[in-house]
């Protein structure tokens, strides 16, 4: 199971991608792996501010519907509209074609206090 | 429910071993997916894919008044059945609402054999019981047998890998192998297959047998969208004692020429009087989040009529569809609806069952 090194985590399996004051934000690997097949994903809306923990983005099985949370406090500056036709690059290619939106965040240092990939290996054991 | 309490399957090992995601499921320990819901379920459509169905009750009854017990007691005309044969049957309570749905199939003079949904065995059996005459013997052997169902356009050529001396009943029939097995020509997938109960200590080794021959190990997920595809109904989610079998749309199965059954009088008069609500198969228009049970379904004005009772997106047809009771007016084949997920509407229509046709 792939975790870069470069990324953060939560424990409820988003990943973060800080450059600058954006932050790109998925599904770690585990997580597609673990959801399978995924055929639908709802993305937030442009511009619309989040808190750290709202819950922005729905990623669907064929078995279930799974919340997505805002990694950190920021305001939602793009999402992957490419996962309207194609949701499964969410299962191709997690950190990658798969991502889902990018936040501009309040305060950039809220992504170094999440999980580094060392603990979130070990999150999942 | 916690773990303790779980029922295991005699294969539980077999599915441990092949890695699958074990989910409850009826008070059982269950597969829900090996590999992927999808995969699995397409291996179904396209050649042969094997469920373990161990949680499924089966009763034995026999005695001179069984099949004339039998009819007062399910929807369908036992009466048809010759030894060998079997047919998808209701059993309802007094109110004409649904206790269970199940298949009957009659194994010998006065012997039937009853397959009936995990959820339900001992509330059946208690109802069985409390209307059982003294000339009729009703045994319960749910946990003595393993059960699998194999199921795909190539089941048949699979079975005769696996016990190549031995022959598969004709479509809804019943047989008894050598070995002391029963092969029954059945299934809930809408393709050719068949569901095989062997003495569940043997449960493994059969399964092994199966697979070997070519079929893939398939969950609950994927047996819960190849059933919706048909538009066959889940008990629990599309049938309730609340319901109907005309309700559900099974009037097929229910016999109203039989002098007496229990709930035969609701549906004598349901039919006279007509339906006012209808199980209805709906199907997008385009694409959208997979549809799930209890979303509501409106009208396009945005008026809530009902909500689903089954929900998914198919993996054949690659959009969702499902089912909902719904006022009759809003039941004829290409009315427009909609169903509302999270606050958006995603076009639908009204469709007729099934809503994949297998080839």
């Amino acid at each position: 199971m792939s975790i870069p090194s470069d990324l953060r985590f939560l424990d409820s399996h988003e990943w973060v991608r800080l450059e600058g004051d954006t932050a790109t934000v998925g599904i770690s690997d585990h997580a597609q792996a673990e959801l399978t097949d995924i055929v639908f994903v709802e993305l937030p809306e442009l511009e619309r501010a989040a808190d750290a923990g709202d819950p922005v983005a729905v990623v669907e099985s064929v078995k279930a519907a799974s919340d997505i949370y805002a990694p950190v406090a920021g305001e939602v500056i793009a999402v992957n509209s490419d996962l309207e036709a194609d949701p499964a690059l969410v299962n191709t290619d997690p950190y990658g074609n798969g991502w889902l939106f990018k936040l501009r965040v309040k305060n950039p240092e809220d992504v170094a206090a999440l999980m580094d990939a060392a603990a979130y290996q070990s999150h999942i054991g | 429910m916690t773990n303790t309490t779980l029922l295991s399957s005699p294969l539980e090992a077999a599915h441990q071993k092949l890695g699958a995601k074990l989910v409850p499921f009826a008070g059982w320990n269950m597969p829900v997916q090996y590999s992927s819901i999808m995969d699995e379920h397409k291996s179904v459509r396209s050649s042969t894919g094997i469920f373990d169905i161990s949680h499924m009750g089966q009763f034995i009854v026999t005695g001179a008044g069984a099949q004339a017990w039998l009819n007062t007691m399910l929807t369908n005309n036992i009466g048809k059945l010759a030894p060998g044969q079997g047919q998808y049957t209701l059993m309802l309570n007094e109110k004409g609402g649904v206790i269970d749905d199940l298949i009957a199939y009659r194994t010998g003079e006065s012997a039937y054999f009853l397959v009936v949904n995990a959820s339900m065995i001992d509330e059946d059996l208690a109802w069985l019981q409390q209307h059982l005459p003294a000339d009729v013997t009703l045994e319960n052997e749910s946990p003595q047998w393993a059960g699998m169902a194999v199921q795909g356009p190539a089941s048949a050529d699979t079975f005769a890998k696996a016990f190549p001396n031995e022959t598969l009943p004709p479509r809804n029939g019943i047989a008894t192998t050598a070995d002391g097995s029963i092969v029954c020509r059945t299934g809930y997938t809408g393709e050719d297959g068949f569901e095989f109960f062997s003495p569940a200590a043997d449960g493994i080794a059969v399964w092994d047998k199966f697979l070997a021959a070519g079929a893939k190990p398939c969950g609950l997920g994927a047996r819960d969208t190849l059933r919706l595809e048909m538009g066959y109904p889940l008990n629990g989610s599309d049938l309730s004692p609340e319901r109907t079998p005309l309700e559900a749309g099974l009037g097929f199965f229910c016999d109203l020429s039989k002098p007496e059954f229990i709930g035969r009088e609701t549906l004598v008069s349901q039919k006279a009087d007509g339906l006012t609500t209808k199980l209805t198969a709906i199907q997008y228009t385009g694409k959208g989040a997979p549809p799930r049970a209890h979303y509501p379904v409106a009208t396009p004005d945005g008026t809530t009529i009902g909500e689903l009772a089954s929900g998914a997106l198919s993996p054949t047809l690659m959009t969702g569809i499902g089912m909902a009771y719904l006022p009759i007016e809003f039941a004829k084949i290409g009315t427009e609806l909609q169903i509302d997920i999270r606050g958006r509407a995603f076009p639908a229509k009204v469709v007729k069952k099934p809503f994949h046709k297998p080839q």
